[in-house]
Order: C-alpha cells, then structure tokens, then sequence
C-alpha cells in the first residue's frame, strides 16, 4: 500500500471516532425529543432551547465560581424546569387543538427563547474555562482525547439510566403505557398530566447535560440549540421517533456520516448529508430503522 | 463695571450661531446592525461603539443630531425594509451600516437608488463599494489584510514555506487567502500544499483538518478565519505539535479567542483595524472610556463603529449642508480623519486608505506589534 | 413612500406565497415545511436568466419568460421531491419536506455561480408593485376557480378523508402530486417576483425559519381558507414592521413578541382566524 492509501485509512478511523463522539451529543439531546414525541405525539420544536438555557445557566453558574458538578446539576435542573413550565403553560391547553396548532406552538416558543436569549444573555459565544487538563492519547496516526472518552461514557450511562428507568421501575412502566394509549392508561388510573411532565423534565435534563457537553466543548450561544436541535431531532426520525433506542442509533449514524463527509470529501456539505440520510430512511422505511410499521386502519 | 465686553461677545456667539447651525436642521443619521440573529454578536459591539461616539458628539456639537438605530435580525429582507423605513419614514440624511457584506450589498441599490450614502463600518467584500458611487465604507477591505500578511510573513518573519487554510464557508476567508496567496507567491513564497485545506463555520472537529497540516510540515500557516473555530484549530495543532505561526485577519480579532485557545494562542500574529494598547493617547482615552461604559475591552467592531459615526459626523460638518448629496461629497473628500482605527482617508474607489495594524497574540490578549501602511 | 410601497410588495409576494402552500396544506392537507426551498428554487433559477442569459427582448417579455422559468423550475423540483415523499404521512411528510428544503438551501450555498454565502448581486430590477399585484389577483382567480372545480373537489376529499376519497374513485396521488407541484411552481413566481423587485438574493432568506413563517401565515388565516391566506399575508407581514415604529423597549423586543402573539393566537384560536371558510361567508355554506 502506498504511503498515501495507508493515511487515507487511518482518516478514515479518525472520522470514524470523532463521528462517535458527535454521535454522543445528538444522541442525547434526540432522546429528549423521541420521549416527548412518543408520549403525545408532539414534535417539540423548543427542545433545542431547553438546552441552551440549560447551558446558559451552568455557564453563568461555573462564572459564579460553583464546581462543574453542581454546574452540570443546575444546567440539568433548570433545563428540565423550563420544560415543566412551557408544557403545562402552553402545550397542554394546546394538546386537544390537532397536531398542526400544537406544532406551530411549539415553533413559536422555539423562537421566543432564541430572541429572548440573544437580547437577555447577549450574542456573543461564551467559553466555560476548562476545569481539567485535556489529555490526548495517540495511537499511530489518531488521537483520541479524554473529553472524547468522558463524552462517550456518559452517553452510555444515560442510555442505561434511560432502559433501567423505563424498564423497572413504576414511573417508567407508567411512562410506556401512557405512550402506547393515552385514554386507557387514564382509564388505569395513570396520572398521565404528571407523566407527561415527567417526561419533558427528563428529555429536557438530559438535554441540559447535552448542553453544557457542547458549551464545553465549543462555546454556550443563544442559538446554540437550533443546529444541534435540528440534527438531534433528525437523528430521533433516522432511528424512529418515540423508541428510546432508535434515538441513539439515529445520533450515531448522523454524527459518523457527518464526519466522513465532512473529512473525506467537504465540509460544507456536513448539513447537507444528515438531511439525505433523513429523507433516504424515510424513503424505505418512513417510521425509521427501529420504527414499526403501522397499516391506516379505515 | 463694562458690559460691552460680553454684549459683544454674545452677539460674536449668537450671529456665528445663526451663520453656522441656522441653515442645517436637526440631522438624522440611521444605523441598520444585526441586533439579533446570527451575526449579532458583531452587531451588538459595533451599536456600542456607534452610540458612544454619538454621545461624545452631542456633548461638544453645536448640531443637532439624532441618531435612528434599526434591528435587521442578521437578515437581508429585514436589513432592506429597515434601510426603506430609514430612508422613507424617518427621512434620515445618511445610513451608517451594515456589519456583514452580505446585507450591506443587500442595502446598497436601495441607497442608491434613494441618492443617500449608505456607510458601512465593517463590510470589508471587495464588491460593496462597487455598487455605485454612494455607498462608502469605513475599512479596508479584505485583499488588503490578505497583502499585508504575506508581506508580514515574508519581510518580517522570515518564513517562505507557506500553507493556506480557508473557511470555505464563507467570502470573507476565500478573498483573503486568494489575496494572500497571489502576494505571496510574487515575493518568493511557496505553498508546502496544493491540496485545498478548507472547514467550514460551526465545525467542532479539526483533528483530520490538522493531521493534513502536519503532514504538509509548513513553517508558517495563514489561516483567515473567525475566532471561535479559529481558537478551536490552534488548540488542537499545538496539542499535536505543531509550531509553526498561525497568521489570520481581523475575523480572529475577539476577546473571546482567547478563551477559547487558551495559552496555546500565544505566539501567532494578525492584521486588524485596531489596537487597543497602541500608545496613540486618541485610542488609549476610547479603550478607557468604552470600559467605563460597556465593562468590556472594545475589539475591532467597536471602534470601527465608532469612527464610522465619527467620520460621517466630520463629513457633514464639513458639507455645512442637510443635503444627502452634499454629505455624500463631503464624505468621499474625507482626508486624513484622525480616527481610533488610524488616519482614514476614503479613495477613489470609496473604500478607506488607512494603515493596518498586526497584532501579536500572548496568552492572554493581542499586543500591538507593527503598521502596515497601505 | 418607497418604504411602504416596499412593504405593500412583499404583502403581495406572500399572498402568493401563503396561497401557494395553502394549496397544498390547506386544500389537500399535506403537510409542507420545505415551502421556502421551492420559493428559492424559483428567485434562483429566474435570476440566473435574467442576469447571465436574458433574451434581446424588452424587458416586460423577458420579465415573463423569467416567470415561466421560476415556475417551471419550483414546479420540477416539486415533481421531483413529490412522487417519493407523498408517500409519506403527517409528521414523516412534514420533516422530509423540511429535509428538501434545507438540501436545497444547501445547494445553493455551495454554488459559486450564484455567489454562495455572499449573495446574488446585479439582478436587473424588472419587476415592481403592479406586477407582483398583477400575479397576485391572478393565483387568487385560479384558486377561487379551483375551490370550485372538479379538481377542487377532488383535492378537498383527499383533506377531509384519504380512504373515502380513495374509495370514491379519486387518484389520492395523482391529485396530490398535482397539487404539490403547482404549488410549488406558484412559489417559485412568487419567488422571480422577490428577486427582480429585491435584486439581491441572499440563502438565508430561504431558510426552514422562512417556511414556517409562510406556514403561519397560511395557519393564522386558517387552512384551506383563499381570504384566510390574504389576512394572514397581510397580517403577519406587516405586524413586525409596526412594531418598529412602536418605540424604545417594544421596537428592540418586537423579534420576542411575535412569537408570543402567534402562540396566544394558536391558544386562542387554533384553526385560524376563518377556519375553512371564507370571508363573508356563513357556516352552512362550506367549500
């Protein structure tokens, strides 16, 4: 093999890891949108924001000198707050309204707190400074970071917490049923207003963790959340929307794809690609890769 | 007791009055800046340095002037209704604006067409100020920064064994390097690589960018880009050992690269507008006043906001007329303004003739280094 | 004057604009979110005639051919991204739509042709008030014709109920085909229209922000309503312009309180100022 072959191969590993890491990110922030999809059928729109005040107040909270943990905390908390808030002031009375009121809800939230967000928080990217020293492992011709693997893991172990949650215990058996049919888990005795704002409290924690995984990385701005939404929720679509899994794949595949676009070819058509992946899928398999398909029953 | 004394003087004062300010009204100057959308963190700076200046001027001006500032949300539509309203509705006498070339070149037939100047503080795209003879800006434009680094690179560095790398996403960083790279072939440069090496904005990974760079082992890297990614990518080349200089425009020119570099930033070098610890007393007593205003160091857009003001202020004193025309005339005969971002002349392409200035990055901030004149 | 003629122009554009998605959001119920891509497609493609290859005509027939190009052009694009995405339903049809759309945008970013990120610049200024006027009235006059027609009907049935269309004999995809195309090819009028009355094209104005703010325009007035369309054209054009002349704190905050009056205005009235109806007209007398 040539000289060249050999480091074309070698790119091909770096894409491969970096795409993983960036996998992790949109995975995280799609599972917040599957959940709430899966449970009222609501493409939440303003989810991408959730994140970015989530970042925003972890930022401001590691500039009043707290720690990074009770900075992620906070982020977490107040994302997951904001979600609780805008769900049972505007998306609940809008629920019985059809899908498309509700859709247009949600977009107009989206972008009140993009412009609230520029106008109270400033334009300008903030930096979180960093709070250890960032270690880079090479292995012949790629290097793979600490924060890369610290990335990675805590990805994993929210995906595990997810499956423990919605497998064992009561909350998350309650959640599964609310999903599957509204009325009847009603009719079970389900509280499903209280599940439902779980459930954006949860997708929008999670999210506030993504956020301030990306502050860290790059930079917390008040449009922060409008790329990595948009990608977060094309990948929750890829996987199938509403299946806790499917989020994580969706995220995966994206942000590998992307990189080896990216990499091998150009990198301005790193938007371009997630969407062709997103309109492929549909195409052969429109409820996504895990989805089931459903027959239209007259 | 003599009362003739001020009796004359006060008559002195009140025909110079009435020769001087009775034959202009009140001016209006409009400011169209993203004050919100993507590009409003240049917006935002730029407005700050607008605004200062106008209350240094209101101070001391006999004039009357107000000042009409509109939100464009960083979009070409909006940047065109609000110049519209400006021109229309509010009847203003000149436009100062935009901070992106994109909506400037957006605006410009409108102000054209309206025969009012339209000047812009910061829209540094060759084509702008092509678009006819009233519109003007209040900076070089982006050939020039790309001359001055490769005459930097080659007479004072000392490095010939060049490498380029373009933000391929946007004109600002393509008209750059083309300048660059013509200047510095002419003056006995060479490329370390043919390959195009390009990322685009909102990129987060550089590592396949810098492996690339590595590989080609040049000695000195010009890099016109914006600061965030720009930050990003010194980061990670001195991570992997790579220590050749960085060399970049004004698009680095932000507090914040320094942030988001870290110490690795020290030890590059860029061409901007503006130095905020150049010794000229003029730009030490603006750095003092903007931080008693804003709590911030002013960077580029800032100052440029305020000579912007300044200038077109000068200008219409200069015109001792309301008239758009006038003003627009007295504007393009500006020479040798003293501004905060060197002595601005406007040439006959209505771009601005003035010095640049090449920054050292250190750890913690830019240090003036040299002047490059035009 | 220039400033409000500028602002009674771009009413005009939308009303094509929010007509041409009601077409197909309104009248035959498929969710588009890509609506702003076929609106670029349309501005691109007739500027690219104008300024690199414009015909040794006046500029009135060369204004016309530019139509027939952006028509044409929208109206391809909409065959090509309708006959595999009508497949699709609801939600999944919305964000393939949404996914064409930003590819689209894309494309033309990455074309140095048209100027890319920079702009398109020098569009020759061919088109003013009473042709975007003139284009208007007409869409309006084919709209009101096609409520009225077999192919009306057919696509209304399509909204109301698939499998009972179906069953009555309707073509679901051949009609929905038809109705995504021509409103597609109506976008693009309405987008030769915005370039020679604008003369500069940048991608940003075709973003999915731009989609949905044509969708909320054809949803304010309420969907499948042609007056409905008109008022939330006229609406939603011009409610962001008052509020500059509002002042102070409203001026600098008018980009938050749009969103919030379009989220009272949904929990107010969630199918719109009209619903289904017309203007003028009584409850009984639907379609």
């Amino acid at each position: 093999m040539s000289q060249q072959t050999i480091f074309y191969l070698w790119d091909c590993l770096q894409y491969l890891i970096n795409g993983i890491t960036q996998g992790s990110l949109y995975a995280l922030v799609a599972l917040g949108y599957t959940m709430v999809y899966g449970i009222i059928r609501l493409v939440n729109f303003a989810h991408g924001e959730f994140l970015m005040i989530g970042a925003m107040c972890g930022f401001y909270a590691i500039r009043a000198n707290q720690p990074m943990g009770v900075a992620i905390i906070l982020a977490m908390l107040s994302s997951g707050i904001i979600a609780i808030i805008v769900e049972r002031v505007v998306y609940r009375p809008i629920r019985k309204s059809g899908r498309i009121p509700a859709l247009i809800t949600a977009i107009g939230t989206s972008l009140f707190f993009q412009y609230f967000g520029q106008l109270t928080f400033g334009a300008d990217p903030k930096t979180i400074p960093p709070f250890m020293v960032e270690k880079i492992y090479t292995f012949g011709e790629i290097t793979i970071s600490n924060l890369q693997i610290g990335i990675l893991l805590i990805t994993l172990f929210v995906l595990f917490f997810l499956w423990w949650l919605t497998h064992f215990t009561k909350m998350g058996k309650a959640m599964r049923a609310t999903s599957y049919n509204l009325p009847a888990a009603e009719l079970m005795g389900i509280n499903t207003n209280q599940i439902i704002s779980f459930t954006f409290f949860l997708g929008a924690a999670i999210a506030g963790l993504g956020g301030m995984l990306m502050g860290y990385t790059m930079s917390v701005e008040p449009l922060m959340g409008m790329n990595l939404g948009t990608k977060a929720f094309v990948s929750a679509v890829v996987g199938g929307i509403g299946i806790i899994p499917g989020a994580a794949l969706g995220g995966y595949i994206l942000g590998i794809a992307e990189n080896m676009v990216a990499g091998l070819y150009k990198s301005s058509y790193r938007d371009g690609v997630s969407f062709f992946i997103l309109i492929l899928i549909l195409l052969i398999k429109p409820s996504g890769l895990l989805g089931k398909n459903t027959k239209e029953k007259v | 007791m003599n009362y003739t004394g001020p009796s004359h003087k006060l008559l002195a004062f009140l025909t110079s009055l009435l020769l001087t300010t009775a034959v202009m009204a009140d001016i209006k100057i409009g400011v169209v800046v993203p004050n919100s959308g993507p590009t409003a963190t240049f917006g935002q700076e730029n407005i700050n340095g607008v605004k200062m200046a106008m209350s240094k001027i209101q101070k001391t001006s006999k004039q009357k002037f107000s000042l009409i500032v509109e939100d464009d949300k960083s979009e070409a539509i909006e940047a065109t209704n609000a110049i519209r309203k400006l021109l229309n509705v509010d009847k203003v006498n000149i436009v100062i604006g935009e901070v992106t070339s994109s909506n400037t070149l957006a605006m410009a037939p409108i102000a054209q067409e309206n025969k009012v100047p339209l000047f812009s503080p910061a829209a540094t795209n060759v084509k702008v100020t092509q678009i006819g003879n009233f519109i003007s800006r209040a900076c070089f434009t982006d050939d020039f920064q790309g001359v001055v680094m490769a005459k930097f690179a080659i007479d004072t560095l000392k490095k010939k064994n060049g490498l380029i790398v373009i933000d391929n996403s946007n004109d600002y960083s393509k008209g750059l390097a083309s300048a660059f790279k013509a200047e510095f072939l002419k003056n006995g440069g060479k490329l370390a690589s043919e390959e195009n090496l390009t990322y685009v904005q909102k990129d987060t990974d550089f590592q396949s960018l810098l492996r690339k760079i590595k590989r080609a082992n040049p000695d000195v890297i010009f890099l016109p880009g914006y600061y965030q990614e720009v930050g990003l990518i010194i980061k990670g080349a001195r991570a992997l050992g790579i220590t050749a200089p960085f060399l970049g425009g004004d698009g680095w020119d932000s507090p914040k690269l320094f942030e988001i570099a870290g110490p690795a930033i020290a030890g590059n070098y860029i061409s901007s507008h503006f130095a905020p610890d150049d010794k000229d007393p003029k730009v030490q007593a603006f750095v003092k006043d903007y931080e008693k205003t804003y709590k911030v160091k002013p960077g580029a857009m800032a100052a440029l906001g305020y000579d912007a003001l300044g200038i077109v202020v000068d200008a219409i004193h200069r015109a001792k007329s309301s008239k758009s025309e006038d003003i627009n005339a007295a504007l393009l005969a500006t020479k040798n303004y003293p501004g905060v971002t060197g002595l601005i002349s406007i040439d006959e392409n209505r771009n601005s003739k003035k010095a640049a200035v090449v920054l050292e990055t250190t750890a913690k901030e830019f240090i003036f280094k040299n002047k490059v004149n035009p | 004057m220039d400033y409000y003629l500028q602002i009674l122009l771009l009413v005009g554009i939308f009303i094509t604009l929010s007509l041409s998605l009601n077409l197909i959001n309104g009248f035959c119920g498929q969710f588009s979110l890509g609506h702003a891509g076929f609106w670029g497609v349309g501005a691109y493609s007739s500027a690219i005639f104008t300024v690199f290859h414009p015909l040794g005509l006046p500029a009135p027939i060369n204004m016309l051919v530019a139509l027939v190009i952006g028509f044409l052009s929208s109206a391809m694009c909409g065959i090509v991204i309708g006959v595999p995405c009508l497949r699709l339903r609801g939600d999944y049809l919305a964000i393939a739509t949404l996914g064409f759309g930003e590819i689209l945008r894309i494309i033309i970013m990455n074309t140095e042709l048209v100027g890319g990120p920079r702009g398109f610049i020098n569009i020759p200024h061919w088109a003013n008030i009473f042709w975007v006027y003139a284009i208007a009235t007409l869409v309006v006059l084919f709209m009101l014709r096609l409520k009225k027609s077999a192919y009306g009907r057919a696509i209304i049935a399509i909204r109301e109920d698939e499998i009972a269309a179906e069953n009555m004999g309707v073509n679901l995809f051949y009609y929905k085909l038809f109705s995504f195309t021509v409103g597609a090819g109506l976008a693009g009028i309405a987008g030769a229209l915005f370039a020679h009355t604008q003369q500069f094209l940048h991608p940003s104005n075709f973003t999915f922000t731009w989609s949905v703010v044509i969708l909320v325009m054809v949803i304010f007035g309420g969907m499948g309503s042609i007056s409905g369309s008109i008022i939330g054209a006229i609406f939603l054009t011009i409610i962001p312009e008052v509020l500059r002349f509002a002042g102070g704190t409203i001026a600098e905050w008018r980009m938050t309180i749009f969103p919030i009056l379009l989220i009272v205005l949904m929990l107010a009235r969630p199918e719109g100022v009209f619903g289904t109806r017309e203007f003028l007209e009584k409850n009984g007398k639907q379609i």
